[in-house]
């Protein structure tokens, strides 16, 4: 049986993995048919017919990710890093009959390479799931707050 | 600040060889100011897309060159650019980027109020510059207008100066990208839709117009993205349907010979394109229903012809790019010698199925978005290149692939050619050095 406090103990752990770029793992933590969306407009509502910033199933955060690895991938030469700080996870729907869970997260982000850094403010929502007992992200939304602003690359994951 | 080029046109001109750049063109803080004054100021530059302002009274606020301007459809349904500042005190007028403000625009400042053609409409306490010489003053003209603003099928652009090329001189030919991107409407119309992604670039604005026509970096830079693609979905038994990402993706791994074959247009005054027989958007695959919209609007021949035209990019001198085929449109605008925005706008085309406009959006999303990968691949290039540029061991940029001595504007050439950046090089020379 899954409890509130596994799912908020699962947000916190999502984040290390990122900060850690133990990116293998991270990616298990996806249902096969899970998502990462980072909308472009304040409020989003559409994915099809609005553009995204990033709207990714498997396919694509894999190719992110072996990208990360990549021999002749110059804009990760040098690697960029991250780091999250994560407000206490709030867990907004618990229902297991549905095997549906939502946790709504306000977090800093901040990515970094060579001499540069950037900081972003977010708040995530994590759409869960359990498969064979195991918690899986059926989808997470990372909005930024300022997701209309002109930014430079973003090359890891808030 | 020392000037070396302001009143110097030699020195100007022996900044662009025959197929050599001198790095100073993307590094020179005055020439990134000449730019602003003599290339910006006298070519057509593009402003927006008619349709974001339907109604009487839309307003789009934005910048040609360095120019604060705004859009604006007036009364008579005529679109309006004008300078967007209050005459009074020199407040933005626009108070969000787009809007309505119905008949008139009123300043927040002191609520001095305007037509939306520019002129004054009325003040608080006129009594105020009774027995003062206002009347003769640039204030009491309203809203400064740009006075050379061209709409074509939808498309807006506007030239500062008062004298210079008209619109239909300036562009000639190159206009049938436009023609075939409008055309690719059963309507015959085009929307704005889907949003804009702005991506900030720290690096010249000329990198990128180069960039659009740079048919031998694909197979090279975007071997960690694109290149991945490809190895993931085979890994995965090249299934299909294909991915529409793999599709995508894929052509960017085209071979030399793919590129070289797709041959490159270039025309008068810098503008010029890739793709003359195929490009990486002709084997998308088909869109059910839309095929026989087109013929039902055109007759089947009108419609094939349409559709058989597959452009890759074309460049508008000096800073816009459209993808006819995927009715996508980016903008470079440049900020200062070593810092440019990005704007890749998408179109709806209407009476067309839905899903071209979703394929658009991925693509667009996929390639041109601050968190794209293969956005990531290109602008590491760019950065790199404007650090290199610094080095003092050789000043020169090198465009020498398939030169030709004293090639000329109007060509067809193989897809590999370096070409149109002379072209646009050459265009640039004309306007820093000549006194407009
Ligand atoms: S600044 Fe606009 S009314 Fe005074
Ligand atoms: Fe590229």
């Amino acid at each position: 049986m899954i409890a509130p406090a596994d799912l908020i103990a699962f947000v916190y752990r999502e984040a290390r993995l990122l900060d850690e770029q133990r990116f293998e793992e991270w990616l298990a933590l996806f249902a096969p048919d899970g998502r990462y969306w980072m909308p472009l407009e304040y409020g989003q509502t559409d994915r099809r017919l609005t553009a995204s910033l990033m709207d990714e199933d498997l396919f694509l955060l894999r190719l992110r990710v072996e990208r990360l690895k990549g021999n002749r991938t110059y804009s990760q030469k040098p690697k960029s890093r991250c780091h999250h700080v994560l407000q206490q996870p709030q867990v907004d729907v618990f229902d297991p009959a549905a095997n549906r869970y939502v946790v709504w997260t306000a977090m800093h982000y901040v990515e970094s390479r060579l001499d540069h850094q950037d900081l972003y403010a977010v708040w995530a929502t994590h759409e869960l799931t359990t498969i064979d007992g195991a918690i899986r992200i059926q989808m997470k939304r990372v909005d930024l707050v300022n997701c209309d602003a002109a930014f430079g690359s973003i090359q890891l994951f808030p | 600040m020392t000037s070396r080029y302001r009143d110097n046109p030699q020195a100007l001109s022996a900044l662009v060889r025959d197929a050599e750049v001198h790095r100073d063109v993307y590094i020179d803080p005055e020439i990134f100011t000449l730019e602003m004054e003599r290339l910006f100021a006298n070519t057509w530059v593009y402003v927006g897309h008619d349709s974001q302002v339907p109604n009487t009274g839309d307003y789009f606020g934005t910048t040609i060159g360095a120019q604060p301007v705004l859009m604006v459809r007036h009364e008579d349904s005529t679109v309006h650019v004008l300078y967007n500042r209050c005459p009074h005190k020199g407040t933005r007028i626009t108070t969000e980027t787009c809007g309505n403000t119905g008949r008139f625009f009123r300043c927040p400042y002191h609520a001095w109020s305007f037509r939306t053609d520019g002129s004054p409409a009325a003040l608080p306490l006129p009594s105020g510059y009774e027995n003062t010489p206002f009347a003769d003053s640039q204030a009491a003209q309203g809203m400064t207008p740009v006075r050379h603003v061209h709409n074509y099928r939808g498309f807006v652009f506007a030239r500062l100066s008062v004298d210079g090329p008209d619109f239909a001189t300036f562009f000639g030919e190159s206009l049938s990208s436009i023609d075939n991107m409008v055309d690719r409407s059963p309507a015959g119309r085009l929307e704005v839709a889907g949003g804009v992604l702005r991506y900030m670039h720290n690096c010249n604005w000329k990198m990128l117009v180069e960039n659009q026509t740079d048919t031998c970096h694909p197979m090279v830079a975007h071997m960690s993205s694109a290149g991945t693609a490809i190895e993931l979905w085979k890994r995965a038994g090249s299934q299909n349907p294909k991915p529409m990402a793999v599709e995508i993706y894929a052509p960017f791994m085209s071979p030399y010979e793919f590129f070289e074959n797709m041959g490159i247009r270039t025309w008068d005054n810098g503008h010029g394109h890739t793709g003359v027989h195929h490009s990486i958007h002709s084997n998308y695959s088909a869109v059910p229903g839309y095929f026989e919209q087109m013929v039902a609007a055109y007759g089947e021949p009108r419609a094939k012809a349409i559709l058989d035209e597959n452009r890759h990019n074309t460049i508008y001198f000096p800073n816009l790019m459209v993808k006819g085929p995927i009715q996508l449109l980016r903008l470079f605008k440049p900020l200062g010698p070593d810092r440019t925005l990005v704007e890749s706008w998408t179109f709806r085309l209407v009476d067309a199925p839905d899903f071209l406009l979703e394929r658009t959006l991925v693509y667009n999303r996929l390639i041109n978005a601050p968190t794209s990968v293969v956005g990531h691949d290109d602008l590491e290039m760019y950065e790199r290149a404007q650090e290199g540029l610094h080095a003092d061991g050789n000043p020169w940029v090198n465009l020498h692939r398939l030169y030709q001595p004293g090639e000329t504007a109007l060509a067809v050439d193989n897809g590999t050619t370096e070409r149109q950046m002379r072209n646009q090089f050459r265009a640039w020379a004309r306007y820093m050095a000549a006194e407009i």
